[in-house]
C-alpha cells in the first residue's frame, strides 16, 4: 500500500555526491518552465481578485480586466450578499455541501466499518455489490426519469442523494479501518462494546485524517455540482452557485433546455451585471474550494491520497 | 516520521491473523453468523439503498433503450414506463442511421487519440522535471499551486478560460489595447481540440503528477549511484532508471485511459457545445443529453446510453486483459 512512499523520509535539498553540478542551461530551462506553470495557474486568480475588488471607474480607465490593484473596494461583494440571486445560490450550496456532506460520511463510514472484517456475513457478495458500480454505470436517461419519478423535481435532495455514495471513498475507509490492528476490537468486544460504539470510540478516532479527507472530497464534489442542477432544478432560488457562475460569465452560450434567466442582484434585469459583480460572484465560488485545500493537502504527503490512488 | 517502519510489519502480521481466522468461522451455522454479523450488515444497508435506488435501478432502466418511451401515457415515470410500446431494437437502427450519432462517436474517440498524445505526457514530464528540483520548498510551492486547480468545477475552469483568452478577456483586451487584432480561440471549430486539452492540462495536470511522483520517489536512489559510478550521465540514468522505473505505472494508466475512451468528460462539452457548435463539440454524453432529455426522444437517448455503457464495458475488460498480457495487475484480477 502507501507504506513504502510514506515512510521514506523526504529527499533533503543535499546533492548527493555522485550527481554533477547542474549546467546553467538546465536550471534555467527548469525555472523558466516552472514559473510559467505556476503562472498559468495563478494569473487568472489575481485577475480576478483585483478586478472584483475595483470599482466601475478603474475598470473602465483598464479598458476591462484589472490587473494591478490600485484600491479596495467590496461593492460588489456587498452587492451579491444583499439579498437577490447570488446570495440565495450561496444559501443553497452550502445546505447542499452541508448537509450532503454529512449524510454521504455517515453512510460511507457505516458501509465502510461494516465491510472491514473478512469472514463475516455476506462479506464478499456486499463488497462485489459496491466494486460493481464502478464497471456498470447508470445512464443519464434513466437516472433523469427515477430522480424525477421520486418527485425530486426541484428539490435540493435531487443535488444530494444521487451523487452521496462514492464506491471510491468506500474502499478507501474500508482499506484503511482494515489496518487498524484487531486487538482492539477484540478487546473492546471482551469488555461489551457495541459495534457502534467501537466504531464511534474506537475506529474513528484512530482514522480521523482519512475521514476527514473523504469528507472533503465528498463537499467539494458538492460545492461543484452543476449538471444535475441543470436537469433537476429549475426554481430561480434553488440554483446552486455553480449555475449562478454559468449564467453570469457563459450565459448565452450555455445549455438552455430547462434554464431560465438569471435576475441580476440589486440591478434592473435588463441590465447585465458589471464585470467587479460577475467577478465577485467568481471569487465566491472558489473560496470555499481555497479554504479547505490547505486540509486536504496537509494529507498529501501521507500518502492517505497516494494509497487511495493505488488502490 | 519514525513511527510508520514499526507500524508496517505491524500491519502484515495482522494481515496474517485475519488470513486465518476465516477458517474458524466457516464451523459456525448460518444463523449463528447472522446473530453475530447483523449489526455489521445493518450498518452496510443505507448505502446499499442509495447505490440501489440512484445507481443499480437507472442501470436496470436502460431498458428503455428497447421502448417507445412515451412520458405521457402514465403519471409518473414508472407507469410511463410500463405502458410503453416496447418496439425491440428499433431505437438503434434509428441510431446507427444517424449521421450525427456516428459524428459524436468520432468526436469522442479523435479527442481521446489527441489527448493520447498531447495531454497524456505532460504530467509525466512534469513529475520528472518537479522531482529533479533539490529545494524542498521549491517543489512543494510548485505542487500547492498546480494541484489546485483539480478541485475546481467545469463551470469555473470554462470561465477562466473565457475571462483570460475569449473575445472580451485579458489577453484580446491586451492585445487590442496594442492595436492588434485578438485571435479567436474559444469559439473557434478548428482549434476546438486544442481548447478542451489545455483546460484539461490546466485543470487536472498537476493532479496527475502524483501517481507519478510517488513512483519515481519508489525508485532505489542506489540505482542511480551505481549508474553515475559506471559512468551513465544524466540523460543515460533518465532513460534507463528512470523511464524503467515508472514504465507500470505509465503502462497501467495508459490501459485504462484506453479503457475510458468513451468517456472524455460531459460538463466541459455542454459548456462549451454551443459557443463552438455541434460538429466539433459533439461527443457521445452530450448527444445523449440532448437527444433524450433537450429533444425528448427518450428512447434514442437511452441507447445511445446504453451503446456507450455496453462498449465501455468491453473496452474496460478488454484493456484490463491487455494489462494482464503485459504482466501489470490491471484494475482488477481473477481471484
Amino acid at each position: 500500500m502507501s507504506a513504502d512512499t510514506a515512510i521514506r523520509p523526504r529527499r533533503t535539498s543535499l546533492r548527493p555526491a555522485w550527481e554533477e553540478k547542474p549546467t546553467l542551461i538546465g536550471q534555467f530551462g527548469k525555472g523558466t518552465i516552472l514559473t510559467l506553470v505556476v503562472a498559468a495557474v495563478l494569473i487568472p486568480l489575481w485577475t480576478v481578485l483585483v478586478t472584483s475588488l475595483s470599482s466601475e471607474k478603474t475598470i473602465n480607465e483598464a479598458g476591462g480586466y484589472v490587473f494591478i490593484p490600485r484600491e479596495f473596494n467590496p461593492s460588489a461583494y456587498v452587492v451579491i450578499f444583499s439579498g437577490g440571486q447570488v446570495t440565495d445560490a450561496i444559501l443553497v450550496s452550502t445546505f447542499v455541501t452541508v448537509v450532503g456532506t454529512a449524510l454521504s460520511l455517515v453512510v460511507t463510514v457505516l458501509a465502510a466499518y461494516g465491510l472491514s472484517r473478512p469472514g463475516t456475513l455476506w462479506h464478499r457478495s456486499i463488497l462485489f455489490y459496491f466494486l460493481l458500480t464502478f464497471l456498470i454505470y447508470p445512464g443519464m436517461i434513466p437516472s433523469y426519469l427515477v430522480v424525477t419519478g421520486l418527485g425530486l423535481k426541484d428539490n435540493l435532495l435531487a443535488l444530494i442523494l444521487p451523487t452521496a455514495i462514492s464506491a471510491f471513498n468506500l474502499v478507501v475507509l474500508r482499506a484503511f479501518f482494515m489496518s487498524i490492528p484487531g486487538e482492539l476490537y477484540d478487546s473492546a468486544r471482551i469488555d461489551g462494546a457495541g459495534e457502534l460504539r467501537i466504531l464511534w470510540r474506537i475506529v474513528l478516532p484512530l482514522s480521523k485524517a482519512v475521514t476527514a479527507v473523504v469528507g472533503l472530497f465528498y463537499a467539494v464534489g458538492y460545492w461543484n455540482a452543476f449538471f444535475n442542477a441543470i436537469l433537476y432544478i429549475d426554481r430561480n432560488d434553488l440554483q446552486p452557485v455553480q449555475r449562478v457562475l454559468q449564467q453570469f460569465i457563459l450565459a448565452g452560450q450555455s445549455p438552455t433546455s430547462s434554464g431560465t434567466a438569471v435576475a441580476i442582484p440589486g440591478l434592473g434585469s435588463t441590465m447585465p451585471p458589471s464585470l467587479a459583480i460577475k467577478m465577485a460572484v467568481v471569487v465566491v465560488t472558489i473560496v470555499p474550494a481555497l479554504i479547505i485545500y490547505p486540509f486536504i493537502q496537509r494529507h498529501f504527503t501521507k500518502g492517505v491520497i497516494i494509497g487511495a490512488v493505488k488502490g | 516520521m519514525s513511527a510508520p517502519p514499526v507500524a508496517a510489519p505491524q500491519a502484515q502480521v495482522e494481515k496474517a491473523k485475519k488470513k486465518a481466522k476465516p477458517v474458524s468461522r466457516q464451523r459456525l451455522s448460518f444463523g449463528q453468523r447472522l446473530r453475530r454479523d447483523w449489526p455489521l450488515l445493518l450498518m452496510c444497508l443505507p448505502a446499499m439503498l442509495l447505490l440501489l435506488v440512484f445507481h443499480y435501478i437507472p442501470a436496470l432502466g436502460n431498458i428503455i433503450a428497447f421502448q417507445d418511451y412515451n412520458p405521457f401515457v402514465g403519471d409518473d415515470p414508472l407507469e410511463a414506463f410500463l405502458y410503453s410500446e416496447w418496439i425491440g431494437f428499433g431505437n438503434f437502427e434509428y441510431l446507427f442511421k444517424n449521421a450525427a450519432f456516428w459524428d459524436s462517436v468520432v468526436n469522442t474517440l479523435s479527442i481521446t487519440a489527441f489527448q493520447l498524445v498531447f495531454y497524456f505526457p505532460i504530467p509525466i514530464f512534469l513529475a520528472m522535471l518537479l522531482n529533479s528540483i533539490m529545494s524542498p520548498r521549491i517543489r512543494s510551492l510548485v505542487q500547492s499551486v498546480v494541484y489546485l486547480p483539480h478541485f475546481f468545477s467545469w463551470v469555473l475552469v470554462v470561465s477562466l478560460f473565457q475571462m483570460m483568452i475569449g473575445g472580451a478577456g485579458l489577453l484580446a483586451q491586451t492585445l487590442r489595447h496594442a492595436g492588434y487584432t485578438p485571435p479567436d480561440m474559444m469559439t473557434n471549430p478548428e482549434t476546438f481540440m486544442f481548447l478542451i486539452t489545455s483546460q484539461a492540462l490546466w485543470k487536472d495536470a498537476g493532479w496527475g503528477m502524483i501517481v507519478f511522483l510517488a513512483a519515481l520517489v519508489a525508485i532505489d536512489t542506489s540505482l542511480y549511484e551505481a549508474a553515475a559510478a559506471d559512468g551513465a550521465g544524466r540523460w543515460r540514468r533518465m532513460w534507463h532508471i528512470t523511464l524503467p522505473g515508472l514504465r507500470s505505472v505509465i503502462i497501467l494508466l495508459l490501459i485504462l485511459r484506453l479503457g475510458d475512451a468513451l468517456n472524455v468528460g460531459f460538463e466541459q462539452f455542454v459548456l462549451q457545445r454551443e459557443m463552438v457548435g455541434r460538429e466539433a463539440a459533439e461527443v457521445v454524453d452530450t448527444y445523449v443529453y440532448y437527444q433524450g432529455i433537450a429533444v425528448q426522444q427518450w428512447g434514442v437517448g437511452a441507447a445511445a446510453g446504453l451503446f456507450k455503457a455496453v462498449v465501455g464495458i468491453l473496452l474496460i475488460v478488454g484493456a484490463n486483459k491487455l494489462a494482464h498480457r503485459f504482466g501489470e495487475q490491471g484494475i482488477y484480477s481473477k481471484s
